[in-house]
């Protein structure tokens, strides 16, 4: 094995070998990719609310922010956000005469992921919200919950294997995205990966390397996600069953 | 923000309303009234659009823009730069996404695992990976060998595009034979019987009946994917490729501003997705469908 593939001993996990720090930038990468994806689904809910339910200026905005999101690249969005909005903030904190704070570059990164994966999964919240039946969100008013309760009990509950596809789908996009934060310089999984096939110079030992990580990322993804479906579909009849 | 339930539409609340005293006449539906058009001109809108103006107003005015005619010409190359890139490699992409769609829907296993696992792969890694993994890989690896360096090759494997074109063809082929897969499995069995029942060969049914039904049943999806790699076009910049990203990274760098060429461009790639969806929207309309 030494002989065949020399660069291999440098993926150790110990110094000099590298594959402590491709560990280290693959478990920021995840906690990015997980933050992001919250937040996301937060705003998402949020937006999806009020969209379907809210007034007509809140809807036109929010098709705003959706429409702008979804048609400005990526890298850009981060690019503008995360420069904008550590900028933002600490003006902000100017005007209230506090002293300048030093944005972490995670907090950065997780509020520009959650701000992307909140416009997509608006549209597929919105989707999922409108595919149940009005008659049990009827229902469930008529019995005098609040529109809070409503939503917890069963909006939410109700949506979820419409909209479980579509969240997995975003989850996949959410891990993916986080690469494009090399670009600004926070050190994850791909960035960690240039610097050390930069640095030994065995540049395909380590992207095949990090590949395999990431591909493993979404291959146990993939085992979860299954599993959750399943348990969300429990009880419904099988797509292309007549009753 | 979570305010209020359903607002059911009058006619709608009509009809289930009449659903309930009318019994087995329900059954025959009410014709479908299609809701009023939201006019552009109601009072919020031309609300939001005077403060949307009064925004853009105050990005010209209070914003320095004043470099802008020194790089307009290279801002519409870095422009033609992007298009060039979307549409070789979503052309290329395709011609290679509709045989590895196809041999996972009818193909042999021999040919069905390769492609399967070829798209596993590739949408399971971030492009931005792949790209770097062609040009700094792959590159360095050619660079070792002396037979590449003397071959007619080498003056274009020296350069970066052809590994941006490389790897956002491999995105862009795997990402829509996903989609072609199951476009082909969508198509009804029934057409397919019927054109081997007119004795056409198999190639004649592929050409004349599976693949343009195929891509008709595809062709909304097609259109998102091409939004989606007019947005990961940019990343080719990253490998030195001057495209409109290079180009406004480039302005930023001389001009020491933050936003206002980040904003231009973000105005550019908006323009460029609204002409993309136009476009697609006017082909779906071209072909003739029954509508119900």
């Amino acid at each position: 094995m030494d002989g065949l593939f020399p660069t291999l001993q440098l993926l150790s996990l110990t110094p000099p070998g590298w594959g402590g720090a491709l560990i280290a930038g693959l478990v920021a990468s995840l906690e990015l990719a997980v933050g992001g994806y919250v937040l996301g689904l937060v705003i998402g809910i949020a937006a999806a609310f009020g969209k379907l339910y809210g007034g007509p200026i809140l809807r036109d905005l929010m098709e705003i922010y959706t429409t702008l999101v979804r048609a400005v690249p990526e890298l850009v969005l981060i690019l503008l956000l995360y420069y904008a909005g550590t900028d933002a903030v600490n003006q902000l904190l100017a005007l209230l005469s506090m002293p300048a704070v030093d944005i972490s570059g995670l907090a950065a990164g997780i509020f520009v992921i959650g701000v992307v994966q909140g416009a997509y999964s608006t549209e597929v919240l919105r989707g999922a919200i409108l595919a149940v039946s009005p008659g049990q969100i009827e229902a469930a008013r008529a019995y005098g919950m609040s529109p809070f309760q409503v939503m917890r009990r069963v909006t939410l509950p109700a949506m979820l294997p419409h909209a479980l596809p579509g969240l997995a789908n975003l989850w996949m996009i959410a891990t993916k995205d986080t690469a494009l934060l090399a670009v600004v310089g926070f050190s994850e999984l791909t960035l960690t990966t240039r610097q050390a096939a930069g640095t030994t110079k065995a540049y395909m030992t380590f992207y095949l390397a990090a590949g395999v990580l990431y591909l493993a990322v979404t291959l146990v993804s993939n085992l979860v996600i299954a599993v959750i479906e399943r348990r969300a579909k429990r009880g419904t009849p099988p797509l292309g069953a007549t009753s | 923000m979570t305010g209020g339930g359903v607002d059911l539409k009058p006619a709608q609340a009509d009809a289930e309303g009449g659903s309930l005293i009318l019994g087995d006449e329900a059954l025959i539906l009410p014709a479908y009234v299609p809701p009023k058009a939201r006019s552009l001109l109601e009072p919020h809108r031309l609300f939001l659009m005077a403060v949307f103006a009064l925004l853009v107003f105050c990005a010209i005015w209070f914003m320095r823009w004043d470099w802008l005619p020194k790089y307009a010409l290279r801002l519409v190359a870095g422009i033609w730069q992007t298009l060039l890139m979307l549409f070789s490699t979503a052309i290329v992409g395709f011609l290679f996404a509709v045989p590895i769609g196809l041999v996972q829907v009818t193909g042999p296993r021999l040919l069905a695992w390769p492609a399967k696992i070829f798209c596993t792969v590739i949408r399971g890694t971030p492009l931005l990976l792949q790209l770097w993994l062609l040009y700094y890989g792959l590159g360095s690896i050619f660079a070792q060998y002396p037979e590449i360096r003397s071959s007619f090759l080498w003056p274009y494997l020296r350069q970066a595009w052809p590994y941006g074109f490389a790897a956002l063809t491999i995105s862009f082929a795997a990402y829509e034979a996903e989609v072609m897969r199951g476009a082909f499995a969508g198509v009804p069995r029934g057409e397919l019987e019927a054109a081997r029942a007119f004795g056409m060969g198999r190639f004649t049914m592929f050409r004349r009946i599976w693949l343009p039904r195929a891509i008709h049943r595809a062709l909304p999806t097609l259109n998102g994917e091409t939004v989606l790699q007019l947005k990961s076009t940019p990343l080719v910049a990253t490998i030195t490729v001057i495209d409109v990203y290079a180009v406004v990274s480039r302005i930023r760098q001389d001009t020491y501003l933050t936003y206002e060429p980040l904003l231009l461009l973000a105005l550019i790639y908006i323009c460029l997705t609204g002409g993309l969806v136009a476009a697609f929207r006017f082909f779906e309309r071209r072909i003739p469908t029954r509508r119900a």
